[in-house]
């Protein structure tokens, strides 16, 4: 029996995205093993969800069929899931390109490692171009989540859900290495049943469900040859994904009272921040964090307001710099925006942050 | 002067309720008219059609669900059995069936075709073998006979450049998952007949969680292979029924 409360417990990031998901009545995940997220389908395998909830959770045979049997899910209305890293998700990107054109609401998770290529099962960030940017062809966007810690990997696996059904736009969770392998005290939400057939019509009358009698056909499909109508149908879209833009922005203030510096960093980056802004701080020098919570929709307009007030801006990424572009976008010339990163699995001191903002100043 | 014989009470034959009204989109000749034609009527005859959802390839019958009336999902190239795995999974009181081609099935969808028959999907596959690309105009498919003509290999099938026709079905009859597995034709009503039955019980098994059936429909692409209609159903016959026998591999 599942009990119907809240429950603590010190799980890893990955754990945390499968208690969580069980929890939030997740109707069926997809996956295949990659490290360092393999955890994600490990935990749900021994939780055996299939039993108390009726979840299913199947290994797919490659992230290709992961991602299409999302996809055949997600179509018939059901809140289905997948989850990998890096080089699976860029596997993935056919079937997000087609999800997208097909409007289908659904939960990614990807615990970046370094790449190109094999790279490194290391943390990295340096997928959000291939996130945010759109990695498969066609005019999308993800809503993206980015976790900075092992209770926002629980947090995001509802609230991803619940925004992909409101927009039928995707959801991402963009995570790394870091907070997908970490242990932190987290607290996980009651049991929300899953949903019966009747909520599933009654929320997706969109949905293959079955033809019944006084209805047309449901067709799932990203398939229109009428360029006109084609069109109509990418305009739409684009409706949703502005009221996304205006509505769904998420972002977290750290120490940012009359900052003359602002850092800008997200997911574990942001975490290394944090120390470095409180040492600063310590210090005497007046250095603020701004966390990107939504890496889209980017907090554009908090970063512009910010360019009003500080000296200069400077990204932490485990990249080569790919936010810093977003951020030099949202500030328009305003301030200096540097960006400080380490790839190929490196994770910065808190004190190489220091240095490399000192360098600017 | 009317026919007396011709009214309504003496009709032995009529249009399947689940096939829509819309004019299909094929060549006159092809087979994939025949054989949506006999998908709607079984799933009338089981009185499936509201708990039916079928999974639409990519090739010439990507427009599958504007003559089959029943909810449909659009799949990408290949990933229709992926598809289907998920749909009758969450979904195990719908009958689920995919509907594709040999370029679908056998070239870029190998591996989901592959692993969703070894799983033993409850879903139900219907395989329909022209040996060419006709939606994309004729190219070499997996299932090009040797020494058979198309855009991409003009002089024929060279077995030294392009390998040899690859027989899916012979493959998934050696996979535990499959329950049935059968080869038909639907150039003649005895056939279409045959083909008929096949279906039905392909779509029984699935809903009696036997494992996957597949229903392979060995077919004419009379435009593809550049002949009439009465040449490609005969070529089909004395070429493609060589490589590509008609009868029930498995039936377990």
């Amino acid at each position: 029996m599942l009990k119907n409360m809240e429950e603590v417990k010190l799980l890893k990031g990955n754990e945390a995205i499968a208690h969580a998901a069980i929890r939030c009545g997740c109707d069926g995940y997809f996956g295949y093993p990659i490290t360092p997220q393999s955890e994600v389908m490990e935990t749900l395998m021994a939780l055996r969800p299939w039993e108390s909830t009726g979840m299913v959770v199947l290994q797919a045979e490659s992230e290709v069929a992961s991602i299409n049997m999302v996809f055949g899910g997600a179509g018939t209305g059901k809140k289905v899931m997948t989850s990998s890293s890096s080089p699976g998700v860029s596997l993935m990107q056919e079937g997000i390109s087609f999800s997208c054109g097909a409007n289908l609401p659904m939960l990614l998770v990807n615990v970046m490692r370094g790449g190109p290529g094999l790279g490194t099962i290391q943390a990295s960030q340096s997928d959000y171009f291939q996130t945010v940017k759109g990695g498969g062809h066609g005019d999308y966007k993800l809503i993206t989540l980015a976790p900075a810690s092992v209770q926002e990997m629980a947090d995001f696996v509802d609230l991803g859900f619940t925004l992909s059904f409101k927009y039928r736009i995707p959801s991402m969770i963009l995570s790394d290495g870091v907070i997908g392998q970490m242990m932190e005290k987290v607290v996980l939400p009651p049991y929300k049943p899953r949903r019966t057939e009747e909520e599933v019509i009654a929320e997706c009358p969109w949905a293959a469900t079955g033809k019944t009698e006084g209805r047309y056909r449901n067709l799932i499909s990203s398939l229109e040859l009428d360029p006109t109508i084609m069109e109509k149908q990418n305009e739409e879209r684009q409706a949703r994904i502005k009221l996304v833009e205006a509505t769904e922005v998420r972002y977290e203030e750290f120490m940012c009272e009359e900052a003359d510096y602002l850092l800008v960093a997200f997911g574990s980056s942001a975490r290394i921040c944090q120390n470095a802004v409180e040492t600063l701080r310590a210090e005497g020098l007046k250095v603020g964090l701004l966390r990107p919570i939504t890496l889209w929709p980017f907090p554009t307009k908090v970063l512009a307001k910010y360019a009003e007030k500080v000296k200069c801006m400077m990204t932490v990424e485990l990249n080569a710099g790919q936010m810093v572009e977003d951020v030099r976008l949202s500030v328009n010339g305003k301030v200096p925006v540097f960006h400080f990163g380490r790839m190929g699995g490196v994770v910065p001191t808190p004190e190489e942050v220091i240095d490399a903002l000192k360098n600017h100043l | 002067m009317s026919n007396p014989i011709i009214a309504p009470e003496n009709l032995v034959y009529k249009k399947s309720k689940v096939l829509s009204d819309n004019i299909m989109h094929y060549c006159p000749g092809c087979s994939h008219g025949v054989v949506h034609r006999i998908v709607a009527e079984v799933i009338e005859e089981m009185d499936m059609q509201s708990k039916t959802i079928g999974v639409a390839p990519v090739g010439c019958a990507v427009f599958i669900y504007n003559y089959i009336n029943v909810d449909f999902i659009e799949s990408a190239h290949g990933r229709a059995p992926a598809l289907a795995t998920a749909i009758k999974r969450l979904n195990p009181d719908r009958l689920v069936f995919t509907y594709q081609g040999d370029g679908d099935l056998a070239a870029i969808g190998t591996a989901e075709t592959i692993h969703a028959c070894n799983r033993g999907e409850n879903i139900a596959i219907i395989y329909i073998n022209n040996g060419i690309y006709g939606m994309t105009g004729g190219q070499m498919a997996p299932t090009t006979l040797e020494g058979m003509k198309t855009s991409t290999c003009p002089l024929g099938r060279n077995i030294a450049l392009n390998g040899y026709p690859l027989n899916m079905t012979d493959l998934l009859v050696k996979l535990e998952g499959t329950c049935y597995v059968t080869r038909q034709s639907v150039h003649n009503a005895s056939n279409v007949k045959k083909t008929k039955r096949a279906i039905r019980k392909a779509f029984e098994n699935s809903m009696e969680g036997k494992g996957t059936s597949i229903v392979e429909v060995v077919s004419a692409c009379n435009s593809g292979w550049k002949m009439t209609p009465n040449e490609a159903n005969k070529w089909m016959e004395e070429n493609m029924f060589k490589a590509y026998p008609l009868g029930d591999l498995k039936d377990k």
